[in-house]
């Protein structure tokens, strides 16, 4: 892609948006720079989970009445509306979840506990958060099956002849991150997918850090399953999706049971409704579908390119800034095409957490811990890092912030 | 906004930085380790006891991780010299954030009383009246 013909955002406006990026602690407006775990939320967003209380509140698809049938159809077309974002066949393909964790389990329960067989191979990367890690590991103690992890080069990214050694036909799951939330390696996805797929193995990518920063388009991948978070691209909490083929999700048993899901109920058996309705038991996040969708209009409306590159012009500075201090390690690729929008990182002398609590004192919101990739830490030989993560409305200025914040560290603790 | 926030006092730091009773003790009564998997400090605590098997006649400490969950550490190996057994076991949280003199942000509570877990863990082992291999902030 050819980063000159992309106009750059127009932060101070986006800014605007997010009321929150005005608070202060002690007088110092807050620079927050942990979106890779959370991100924030536009009035957008807020707005239409306010108007959908204030005017349609209802439960959705059992109701006769006016206000059943309006939330319903949002809650529906939500669904639609995500399909059209990543570029998936429609709403069958679509289930809503909790988050990026709950949609991992769904193939784990549903399809991981049912198939698996002893000495069948789920094949993870050394860089997998701990919600497919932790997951895939307890399927396979289950089912007797071994878990497999690609390595992880020097550079942080995937070792590939590795992958192709471990992707054959013992395999039976390829999962991997999209984007590395500790790394923020940008990995080949669909050349992983293919050799899934040439291995009759399937295929799931965690893209929770990959769908709020960039285009994606599901078919163009072409894995199996895709996961992600409503509450990591300017959306609510308490939503995710999990995007999975029509034919895979039918031949699927769902993982939770109970109302809004069955076509039949007899006292002795019942059938499924159809998809996606037959993975979301219960009453489901109705008001959460309506901020993801409003969200994902607020973010296409900015244009998922001009997102990817201001994250990486803004991450590309980082790097720089952080590289030039001589004391600090940075963990990941260099800054790149596969790099995405987030540095993690240590002071030489200066514990993670002490550095992140000395960034709190100037009001800079980082992350410091294992970014749940603790295996991953424990390779790169470090117990935490800090990190720092970008989204829409962040700027250079935040940046040196960050880095100002460091000379502080740098006199506490030499 | 001045250097460090309350947490990092001076204290802190120089306990951090010239950590007091740090390494193993040849002979100690009772050895025990811990971890704060949070931020990944690990503690390992060496007590030896008189002879009257009650008084606490030296304690160190090895182990890393962040300024707070070491400085704690080495200060309460000095505080605990002189004291006795059952004082160790009814320290609390309180006596811990008394003990370092500033104020703890709840997120870091841990680091800060990781020392006084693996002590009085160690101590409860010591007398067999807990089973554990490693103490764990998240227990
Ligand atoms: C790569 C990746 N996968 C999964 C998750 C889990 O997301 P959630 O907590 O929304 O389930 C996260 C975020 O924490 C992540 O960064």
């Amino acid at each position: 892609m050819s980063q000159q013909n992309i106009e750059p955002l127009d932060v101070a406006a986006i800014r605007d948006e997010f009321p929150i990026l005005e608070r202060e602690f002690d007088g110092q407006q807050v620079v927050y720079l942990d979106n890779a775990a959370t991100t924030q939320t536009p009035d957008a967003v807020v707005d239409a989970m306010s108007d959908y209380y204030r005017r349609y509140n209802s439960n959705v698809h059992r109701g006769i009445h006016h206000l059943s049938q309006e939330a319903s159809i949002a809650y529906e077309e939500a669904h639609d509306r995500v399909a059209d974002f990543i570029n998936a066949d429609g709403r069958e393909e679509i289930i809503f979840t909790k988050n990026t964790t709950e949609s991992e389990n769904l193939i784990a329960y549903s399809w991981g506990l049912n198939e698996l067989e002893p000495g069948d191979r789920v094949v993870l990367t050394e860089m997998e958060h701990h919600a497919s890690l932790v997951t895939w590991q307890q399927v396979a103690k289950q089912t007797g099956a071994d878990v497999e992890y690609i390595r992880v080069d020097d550079d942080g990214r995937l070792d590939m002849d590795h992958a192709r050694e471990l992707i054959d036909d013992d395999a039976a799951i390829v999962s991997a991150v999209h984007v590395s939330n500790t790394l923020g390696t940008v990995n080949p996805v669909s050349e992983l997918a293919d050799l899934a797929r040439e291995h009759g193995a399937l295929s799931i990518i965690d893209g929770a850090q990959a769908v709020p920063n960039r285009p994606v388009d599901v078919s163009e991948i072409g894995a199996d399953f895709y996961a992600f978070s409503g509450h990591k691209m300017a959306g609510p909490t308490g939503i995710g999706v999990l995007y999975g083929k029509q034919e895979l999700l039918e031949e699927m048993e769902p993982y939770l049971y109970g109302g809004g899901m069955i076509r039949k109920v007899t006292f002795d058996e019942s059938t499924w409704g159809d998809l996606p309705w037959k993975f979301e038991p219960g009453t489901p996040p109705i008001a959460e579908a309506v901020g993801l969708e409003a969200a994902i209009d607020w973010l296409e409306e900015i244009g998922m390119d001009r997102i990817q590159a201001h994250e990486e012009e803004i991450a590309r500075y980082a790097y720089e800034q952080l590289a030039a201090e001589g004391d600090v390690e940075i963990y990941g690729p260099e800054p790149g095409p596969d790099r995405g929008g987030l540095v993690s990182f240590n002071v030489d002398g200066v514990h993670a957490h002490d550095l992140a609590s000395i960034m709190n004192d100037h009001t800079v919101a980082v992350r410091a811990g294992d970014h749940c990739t603790q295996p991953l830490h424990d390779k790169l030989g470090v117990p935490a890092s800090t990190r720092a993560s970008f989204y829409v409305y962040n700027t250079r200025e935040e940046v040196d912030a960050m880095v100002e914040a460091l000379d502080d560290a740098r006199q506490l603790f030499s | 906004m001045g250097l460090g926030s309350d947490m990092y006092r001076q204290q802190i730091l120089d306990h951090y930085k010239n950590p007091r009773n740090y390494g193993k003790l040849e002979d100690p009564t009772f050895t025990h380790v811990g971890e704060n998997p949070m931020c990944g400090d690990e503690i390992r605590m060496d007590v030896k006891l008189d002879e009257d098997e009650e008084t606490i006649e030296h304690v160190a400490f090895s182990g890393d991780g962040c300024a707070i969950s070491q400085a704690s550490a080495s200060m309460l190996s000095t505080e605990l010299a002189g004291t006795s057994v059952e004082e160790l076991l009814e320290m609390d949280r309180d006596d811990i954030i008394d003990m370092l003199g500033v104020d703890i942000s709840p997120m870091r509570v841990k680091c800060a009383v990781l020392a006084e877990k693996v002590a009085q863990d160690g101590a409860e082992i010591y007398m067999g009246e807990l089973d554990k291999e490693k103490t764990s902030t998240e227990d």
